[in-house]
């Protein structure tokens, strides 16, 4: 998990800086400075959560446009009996149940029922813990997007993955705590931090962030991780300047937490500029690996890249790492998309799933795979299902929750949630809960109240709890 | 606890002549006969499912007037004098067979008696509106204790054990507070020191070395005369409202985009921003600024200018962000309108009333139907912030039409411009028109419809509908596009507004008079909405009343804020119970009296701040001082601040010598092209290296602002930002490193060092002047001379791009590392 070459090779670089007699920059005298100064803490500093944690980390697989669960997980044998029968009452009576078009069977020694979409995921069934029970406040994408980040699809709040960082810091101190892998243009809010102080948002990488590419910034998806002009050797001096220059200004202000801050944040930049576009290279990898995650320049190859990424980033220390698969919204076409969509995941999620455990890692890292929404039981125009918001199928896996688990269930036909059903905030008060967090306790106070991510609800489902 | 005396004010402030939707008030026997009888029965064996505060089975509220009025999901529950119409009575009784009530244990039979009887009566119900809660927790009288619900008062000076250290009162309540503390205050900051400070507070740009040369050869002759001087001709400067006025649009959540899913630009927002440098620069009384903002379009203009201006004030009603997908037009309009109440309460009252949406205000004696007082006057409003209707943009606008040409159009059309975008929206609109007859008749045969033709159909749907719009707005005769703007009318018609039991739009409950906030204590006296108008001119006076006991004090607060560091309530939007006290009560009040006593001036506000002597103090460090008062909240010295993020990128462009500082035409946003999806309106551009005016003018598209604001914590405008973060993040630091801007600008700057001076020793003395406004010391000389010649050196067995030399490459580098540092980025 620690990364000795980090460690190794900021003393390579403070072996460079030091034959120009500048001061070199030193962790050391640093922390010292701080604990004479009285203690300035440092927001992004491990800390300890409010009880053992099962979970120390979290990978969260985002399907944006909504998956159907009656096509994937949620077996649900009445609605292949009653195919072609009216569905629901009320004024979707003219609509007609659509039998799942692929069959289903039972996997592992649980016996979990998963479809034939997705074989490489249910190989690993006895790994993944299902909520069956799911529901959310509201049927529009973006809306419901927004309250499976953020608890609420009415405010801006911050982003689990900002709750979690500002909860339990981060222990990489060379690396953003919370990574966002292609973020879709427009989803800033979903990785925001809203009033949670600005260190805590999401570092997005890929996705729009693309544009910066082509302006030359270095050739590289992060926004200004390489210089156009000096090379390290040169920036390195450079930066041992600027850190002299604040060091004084530091000794003229005699107590000054907020420049301290600054020359840490300069060190870590510094150090970023090497970790991560090294981080973010998946060439390095054995070709067995790529071939684990599907990264052979076909349907799998993108997502299979991510799902490598957020590997490496979590193994590197990372605390909070999402990645995006979009285009899930099947109106139409379900028996042709559905079945490309699903492929697409289905090895790199599994490789994920492979990858993890083989390195140890899957035991308290918490995979959460998830969509905004699910789809109805009836049919949209012969081939196609419509939103439905009032239940669904969201999973998790490793990091301390019930492999080979069911729980919650909707009705028989996949209309609804009836039995253990789990709201937004439900499930986010049992990702916290995983990761040794109270969320009642986690608050933050902002305009005269105290603010959680699960506002005044949310219950920990304690059924699977490993 | 209320007494009945009190529910009846209350009744009667809020509901007029017909209090709630027509019932005539109950006698007291009857309301003797619900309190004794009905509401202990409904609350023990009732409320346990079905109220606002527990839960709401079946989607009936009975804890409430308005929830038991309103009905659940199988419609009314009472017909008043019919018990055997009503379903409540069915229920109770075990009449009916589906619905028994209590479910599991059947009612007393004398309760059941009760309750026909009750019916029979006309169920009287004396609670207040939905407002069971204000009754039981809500106590208005007491609430009105709270400290910043009482007028502000003048109080005498304070006695002071040295008298000789302040320049003005502020200095009297400060020192107060120091010597009370045992807090010793820091000397006088230097004349360098204060020069930079100043400049940057009041028209956030730094001096330039003549500047600092010209203020210190006068501060040589007469300190106080230079300094006054100084500070005059500061506040005269047209760079003042640049400044002040980037502090306003924090609060008014200023963007130029609609934000949310859709984010749809706003081309038109500019002018609110140029309205507000306007203001700012002339002076406008605060009292004045605020009623054009709100009621612009409702106050008599005597010409065209001041019309034109009072209309794009009301702009600040229509930036805020709006989810433009939403399909339900209630609950848009719903959501608009609470966006408008919880940014003008916020900027204005530091209130949060937008709480009481749903439920009485937590902490606050807000009951929700005060909330809807106020959010009728902006039902009856229409808000016209433009965008067009295509793709998921469902909700568009008109704008408003300004009385006057622009003087220098934004954009001419040619005759054949025009011509050819008649003709390209024919085409569209024929070939769209086509199309949609082959769908109805597909559709109506059950033929299939081609992938293909459906994207066609939505791609003309979208063009067609933009086209349109840019034909309105081109004026047929010049070509010119038309001077349009984002603001606010009134509704045609006024009609009542009800209000909805938990914000839901399809819940509505009881109507209520459009008004104010009860708690408040000038609201007894002021004037309510006229029944012609939706009550934002009354809403305006009655917010700059003299007797409101919040405007003053939270805007001298934020004033306070920005030039001290801290504001003197640290929670400068949440002035209620939740919020924070002042560190200087008597302070705070002398200062809202004053600026209103000055005619609500915000220059001399100003002007009287930073000539007090506990602005004019140094930033010097004492550790016993620190000991007692960590985060010098009571100003032993002037607190050391970053440079925010405009201020940071305009002293950037300041040091490399490229600031534009005239004023752009309109915004760049306009050029982002037509209003589009939010997945084309990828992260704005910093203006790349090119945009070189002042950062308040830069692209402010909503999640997507430009770096250089967005990495050093500029207000979020989907918020009402008070404070600013100040974050030290590593983003920030790779931004100062690498970014091709700030590049730019490093290079930039050594050429001009290079311009400016004849020999080599004198580029490291020029360079500090010009970035930090001061000399360097020796020390200081002999590092910088020592990391230009190892620099040089180094790069020459580097594998550094060496296009312009060593030389100018170590120059730029030095430069690029005074820009970087901390004696930069902060001001003392």
């Amino acid at each position: 998990m620690e990364q000795p070459r980090t460690l190794s090779r900021r003393d390579t670089l403070k072996s460079i800086s030091s034959g120009f007699g500048y001061l070199a920059f030193s962790a050391l005298a640093h922390q010292q400075a701080q604990a004479e100064s009285g203690g300035r803490i440092d927001p992004l500093a491990p800390k300890n959560s409010h009880f053992p944690a099962r979970a120390k980390r979290v990978i969260f697989l985002s399907m944006r446009g909504a998956p159907s669960h009656v096509d994937t997980f949620d077996y649900k044998p009445f609605l292949q009996k009653d195919d072609g029968k009216s569905g629901r009452s009320g004024r979707l009576s003219n609509r007609k149940l659509m039998g799942s078009p692929w069959s289903f069977s039972q996997h592992g020694k649980s016996g979990l029922w998963m479809s034939e979409l997705l074989p490489g995921l249910a190989r690993h069934a006895d790994d993944l813990c299902m909520l069956h029970g799911m529901h959310t406040d509201v049927p529009n994408h973006p809306q419901a997007q927004i309250q499976m980040h953020t608890g609420s699809f009415q405010f801006v709040r911050p982003s689990l993955g900002a709750w979690t960082l500002y909860g339990l810091g981060t222990e990489n101190a060379d690396l953003p705590g919370f990574v966002a892998l292609n973020p879709p243009a427009g989803s800033a809010q979903a990785f925001g931090s809203s009033f949670l102080p600005a260190v805590y948002q999401a570092a997005r990488f890929g996705g729009s962030a693309r544009r910066f590419r082509r302006r030359g910034n270095g050739g590289s998806a992060i926004p200004n991780i390489a210089n156009p002009v000096l090379d390290r050797e040169l920036q390195r001096m450079q930066l041992d300047f600027v850190q002299d220059l604040n060091r004084q200004q530091l000794a003229r202000d005699k107590h000054q937490p907020e420049i301290e801050g600054m020359i840490e944040s300069y060190e870590l930049a510094f150090r970023m500029q090497d970790e991560l576009p090294e981080l973010m290279n998946v060439q390095d990898e054995s070709e067995k690996t790529r071939e684990l995650y599907g990264i052979n320049g076909s349907d799998t190859d993108s997502f299979g890249r991510q799902c490598l990424l957020a590997r490496r980033l979590s193994e590197a220390g990372v605390r909070f790492v999402e990645l995006t698969h979009s285009n899930w919204d099947h109106h139409r076409n379900i028996s042709t998309d559905l079945p490309a969509r699903c492929g697409e995941i289905d090895k790199p999620i599994a490789g994920l799933l492979t990858d993890l455990k083989q390195r140890d890692l899957l035991k308290d890292t918490l995979v959460v795979w998830a969509g905004e929404f699910g789809r109805t039981p009836h049919s949209q125009g012969g081939d196609g299902r419509d939103h439905n918001n009032k239940g669904y199928t969201t999973w998790m896996a490793g990091g301390g929750v019930k492999g080979g688990f069911s729980y919650g269930s909707t009705d028989e036909h996949g209309y609804e949630a009836i039995v253990d059903k789990m709201h937004i905030h439900d499930w986010h008060a049992t990702i916290l809960h995983l990761l040794g967090m109270d969320h009642e306790r986690l608050t933050f106070r902002h305009a005269g109240r105290d603010f959680r991510l699960t506002d005044v609800h949310g219950e920990v489902a304690k059924a699977i709890l490993a | 606890m209320l007494s009945l005396k009190r529910i009846y004010l209350i009744l009667f402030a809020l509901g007029g002549a017909s209090p709630l939707a027509g019932t005539d008030l109950p006698s007291t026997e009857e309301i003797h006969f619900f309190e004794s009888k009905i509401r202990p029965l409904l609350a023990e064996n009732c409320y346990r499912c079905h109220s606002a505060s527990e839960k709401i089975r079946g989607g009936l509220v009975l804890d409430t007037r308005a929830g038991l009025r309103g009905g659940g999901d199988s419609g009314e529950v009472i017909v008043e004098g019919d018990p055997d119409a009503s379903l409540l009575w069915a229920t109770v009784s075990w009449a009916d067979e589906d619905y028994q009530m209590p479910p599991k244990k059947k009612l007393s039979e004398s309760a059941i008696q009760d309750i026909r009887k009750w019916i029979l009566m006309g169920a009287p119900d004396p609670r207040k509106s939905d407002e069971i809660v204000v009754s039981r927790e809500m106590d208005i009288e007491t609430a009105r204790e709270h400290w910043s619900f009482q007028s502000p008062k003048r109080s005498a000076l304070p006695a002071l054990k040295d008298q000789s250290w302040p320049r003005q009162d502020v200095d009297h309540f400060v020192l107060a507070k120091l010597e009370e503390k045992e807090l010793e205050p820091a000397s006088a900051a230097k004349p360098e020191t204060i020069l930079r400070r100043l400049n940057t507070d009041l028209i956030g740009l730094p001096p330039s070395p003549d500047d600092v040369a010209a203020f210190l050869r006068e501060w040589q002759q007469d300190p106080e005369e230079a300094y006054n001087k100084k500070v005059d001709s500061l506040l005269e400067s047209s760079h003042f409202g640049e400044r002040w006025g980037r502090h306003w649009l924090d609060v008014a959540r200023y963007a130029e985009s609609s934000g949310k899913e859709i984010n749809s630009t706003f081309p038109q927002a500019w002018r609110y921003r140029d309205y507000v440098i306007d203001a700012v620069n002339a002076d406008k009384p605060y009292d004045e600024f605020i009623r054009e903002q709100i009621a612009g379009d409702l106050l008599p203009a005597e010409d065209d200018d001041e019309w034109q201006e009072h209309l794009v004030a009301t702009g600040f009603l229509a930036l805020g962000p709006k989810g433009l997908n939403e399909r339900d037009a209630r609950q848009f309009a719903s959501d608009l309108v609470d966006e408008q109440i919880d940014t003008i309460s916020q900027a204005v009252l530091g209130l949060t009333v937008s709480c009481a949406r749903c439920h009485d205000h937590k902490s606050d004696a807000i009951p929700t139907t005060d909330y809807y007082a106020l959010a009728g006057i902006f039902h009856n409003t229409r808000t016209f912030f433009g965008t067009v209707n295509q793709g998921n943009t469902r909700r568009a606008t008109n704008l408003l039409e300004l009385p006057k040409d622009d003087p220098v159009s934004i954009r001419t059309y040619s005759r054949k411009e025009i011509a050819g975008l008649k003709t390209r929206l024919n085409e569209a609109e024929t070939e769209f028109a086509e199309l949609t007859r082959d769908r109805f008749r597909q559709r109506r045969s059950g033929e299939p419809q081609t992938q293909s033709a459906n994207r066609r159909f939505q791609q003309l749907r979208s063009s067609t509908a933009l086209m349109r719009s840019k034909l309105q707005s081109i004026d047929p005769k010049t070509g010119a596009m038309k001077a349009l703007a984002m603001g606010t009318q009134d509704a045609r018609s006024i009609r009542p507004t009800k209000v909805l039991i938990r914000g839901e739009v399809d819940k509505p409950g009881p109507e209520v008079e459009r008004g104010f906030l009860e708690v408040l204590p000038h609201t007894a006296v002021s004037e309510k909405p006229a029944a012609a108008q939706s009550g934002r001119l009354e809403l305006a006076e009655w917010l700059v009343s003299p007797n409101n006991p919040l405007t003053a004090r939270v805007f001298v607060n934020r004033a306070w804020q920005h030039l001290f560091g801290r504001p003197l309530v640290s929670t400068p939007n949440d002035f209620g119970v939740s919020g924070s006290v002042p560190t200087h009560p008597e302070l705070l009040d002398h200062l809202a009296v004053e600026f209103m006593e000055d005619g609500w001036s915000i220059k001399q506000l100003i002007g009287k701040l930073v000539r007090s002597q506990t602005y004019r103090m140094s930033s010097e460090f004492d550790s016993g001082n620190h000991k007692i008062d960590p985060s010098n909240e009571f100003h032993w010295r002037y607190t050391p601040r970053r440079l925010d993020a405009e201020a940071f990128r305009d002293a950037l462009l300041h040091a490399s010598g490229q600031l534009d500082t005239d004023r752009p035409l309109a915004s760049p946003v306009g050029n982002l092209g037509d209003p589009g999806f939010g997945s084309r309106l990828r992260r704005s551009e910093d203006g790349g290296t090119s945009f070189e005016h002042r950062s308040i003018y830069l692209p402010m598209i909503r999640d997507a602002l430009p770096q250089s604001l967005a990495l050093f914590d500029a207000a979020d405008p989907n918020l009402v930002t008070g404070t600013r973060e100040s974050t030290s993040v590593p983003g920030q630091a790779l931004y100062m490193m690498n970014n091709p801007f700030v590049i730019a600008q490093s290079r930039a700057f050594a050429r001009r060092i290079l311009n400016e001076t004849q020999q080599p020793r004198d580029r490291v003395e020029r360079a500090y002047q010009i970035a930090y406004g001061r000399a360097p010391s020796r020390r200081e000389l002999a590092s910088a001379q020592s990391y230009l010649r190892a620099f040089y050196k180094a790069s020459n067995q580097g594998k550094s791009r060496r296009k312009l030399g060593q030389g100018r490459l170590a120059l730029e580098s030095f430069c690029q590392s005074l820009l970087a540092s901390a004696e930069f980025r902060y001001i003392n």
